[in-house]
């Protein structure tokens, strides 16, 4: 009892003194003085820290883009890491020896009809789904999203090895498909859920049926989220690996698939293959540079709803 | 596209075939929408997956047309007593998978709340940061055997710099799962700061104006203001990463090969179950495994999600 009423007042008498401190010193120069200095040290942390992480993020891309231009001995030679004579050979190489042009165009054309396809398919059905709720058909369709590719590469070789398809476009674009069209649902639901729709029915009263107040009103409003949608979608089918790996054939052999095959043998061609890897990188950065916004929308999509 | 639409007031129209089609369509547009996502689905992934379900009962290989015979649980009988291969990979899944997203979450809080408040050159350090995500896995990995190359590689080039000895990184039996914890970190890190960030910037300033203006310090805020408040959006970033990291299969499989390299150090459960299927044409087994692998992604899930609501 007598414990706690000392303990009080030493409490009190703490209490009292650091007001008085700061009443001493008063509250006006404190305050500014505080803030100014810590953002100052702040601000140097900041800059330090974040330069050091651009440069983490970045370097090794660089190091792959200078290394596409070295030939395989200055690749091996220490002495040469930063100074040496730049040669195009690896890109004539690959673009000219090993038809990396017709694998650009493959991938190319497999990503573009797996977008096209999975939107055509998609938006329509992330709209209903959106707007007449149906969560429970919404979860199959997301699903997708967590089942291993692989579980399903299996009975897709069973099948399409079966109807004699493998090896053909149609399969790898609806391979590419299983990536691309659950997640324009998922996008496209969340856009068009917070898409008001007032507009919707404006247009209906002026004598718009439902399907042509869709056509003619929410999509034109859409065109973000479809590009972001269609651009995301893009980027993950060209840059898919696992499914063109079974199912493409020597004439529809995707990038990805071209640059695997690159090291099957016993010595590896370093410049070659580092100018492989940036022929299949550099289009893609390209494109997110030029779409940074959308891009950025798309992959945080759903990161602050909860 | 106009062809849908009844643009004319009905009282001029006569009821022909169209519009009677056209209003069939309007009425059941719910289901005329969703219907060829749902086909899609359906034939391609929920078939496919009960067909997978099916082969783990049987004792499918070789061929694909070869016959195959109703086995019940035995697959999933040799697996569980599988102590080689099977849980083996079972631990390096948890271990990749948890090594990469932990670090990532650490990483990319902390790139994220440097990144907070607006600041000159901002654009550039979020274009830099968008590079190793959009970059394709198969060439990041190429890009990284070159770098951790034990002879030739920048790696160790720089650690003879600063008189480090030499390390065998990808090829190392015990170095290469970390090493590509390391490239996944490297990759995905970008991904957790936007998603992070996206869920700063939706916070207002006011809580953490208060707490300011009542003493606490930087850290007292972050841990009891903005982490809080951004909980939900921690949680959308580790499920999102948790799922994608658990099914990593680009990176391995592009600097290790087949089977996870040749002590299968990298090999998890879905380089396993991939070459079971497509090495060796062990479907039956192979789809054993991967129905075990589908349930424990549906657990982990689960559980997050489920603690989630608990802690509400």
């Amino acid at each position: 009892m007598t414990d706690s009423v000392t303990n009080l007042a030493d409490l009190t008498s703490d209490a009292i003194s650091t007001t008085a401190g700061t009443n001493q010193s008063g509250p006006e120069r404190t305050l500014p003085r505080r803030r100014r200095r810590k953002p100052r040290a702040y601000r140097i942390f900041r800059v330090v820290i974040l330069t050091l992480t651009v440069l983490l993020f970045i370097a090794p891309l660089v190091w792959m883009l200078v290394a596409s231009f070295k030939t395989n001995v200055d690749i091996y030679d220490s002495t040469k890491t930063f100074f040496f004579t730049p040669t195009l050979d690896n890109y004539a190489n690959v673009l000219g020896r090993n038809n990396y042009f017709s694998f650009i165009f493959n991938s190319f054309w497999v990503a573009f009809c797996s977008t096209v396809l999975s939107l055509i398919l998609g938006v329509p059905a992330a709209y209903a789904m959106s707007r007449f709720s149906m969560n429970r058909s919404a979860m199959v369709v997301l699903m997708a999203r967590i089942i291993p590719g692989v579980s399903l590469l299996v009975p897709w070789y069973f099948i399409f090895a079966n109807l004699r398809l493998v090896g053909g476009f149609s399969v790898l674009v609806l391979s590419h498909m299983f990536v691309a069209l659950p997640l324009i649902v998922y996008l496209m639901m969340s856009f068009f859920d917070s898409l008001p729709t007032e507009l919707e029915d404006a247009a209906q009263v002026d004598g718009l049926t439902p399907i042509g107040a869709f056509l003619r009103i929410t999509l034109p409003l859409s065109v973000p989220g479809l590009a972001t949608a269609g651009i995301l979608s893009f980027i993950f089918s060209w840059n898919n690996f696992m499914f063109a790996l079974v199912l493409s054939g020597a004439n529809t052999k995707t990038l990805p698939v071209a640059i695997f095959n690159f090291v099957s043998y016993a010595s590896i061609d370093w410049g070659s293959l580092m100018s492989a890897a940036v022929i299949v990188t550099v289009p893609i950065m390209v494109i997110a540079l030029f779409t940074q916004k959308y891009v950025v929308s798309g992959l945080t999509a759903g990161a602050t709803k909860g | 596209m106009t062809a849908t639409v009844t643009s004319r007031p009905p009282a001029t129209a006569e009821p022909t075939a169209w519009t009677a089609y056209s209003r069939w369509a309007n009425r059941h547009r719910k289901w005329l929408f969703a219907a060829p996502a749902m086909i899609f689905v359906g034939l391609l992934i929920v078939v496919p997956l009960a067909w997978t379900a099916y082969l783990s009962l049987t004792d499918a290989q070789g061929s694909v047309r070869a016959e195959s015979e109703f086995v019940g649980m035995a697959n999933y009988l040799q697996v569980f007593r599988d102590t080689e291969r099977f849980w083996p990979a079972v631990w390096r899944t948890f271990t990749f998978t948890t090594g990469a997203v932990a670090t990532e979450m650490v990483l990319g809080m902390g790139i994220a709340l440097l990144l907070w408040r607006p600041f000159k050159g901002e654009k550039w350090v979020r274009v830099a940061i968008l590079m190793p995500l959009v970059a394709t896995p198969v060439a990041v990995g190429m890009m990284w055997r070159l770098i951790f190359d034990p002879n030739i590689g920048f790696a160790n080039q720089l650690l003879s710099w600063v008189g480090l000895p030499s390390q065998p990184w990808l090829s190392g039996q015990h170095t290469a799962l970390p090493t590509l914890i390391f490239v996944d970190v490297w990759q995905w890190t970008p991904m957790i700061v936007l998603i992070l960030l996206a869920g700063l910037t939706s916070l207002s300033e006011e809580p953490d104006e208060a707490a300011r203006i009542d003493g606490a310090n930087a850290w007292q805020r972050f841990r009891f203001v903005t982490l809080p408040l951004l909980r939900s959006t921690v949680i959308v970033a580790i499920v999102l990463r948790g799922i994608d990291a658990l099914k990593t299969f680009d990176i391995l499989y592009a600097t290790k090969g087949k089977g996870g390299g040749s002590f299968h150090e990298v090999e998890t459960l879905n380089v396993y179950a991939f070459g079971l299927s497509f090495d060796y044409n062990d479907y039956g087994i192979a789809s054993t495994v991967l129905i075990l692998f589908f349930l424990l992604i549906i657990a982990i899930m689960w559980m997050i999600t489920y603690r989630r609501k608990g802690d509400r």
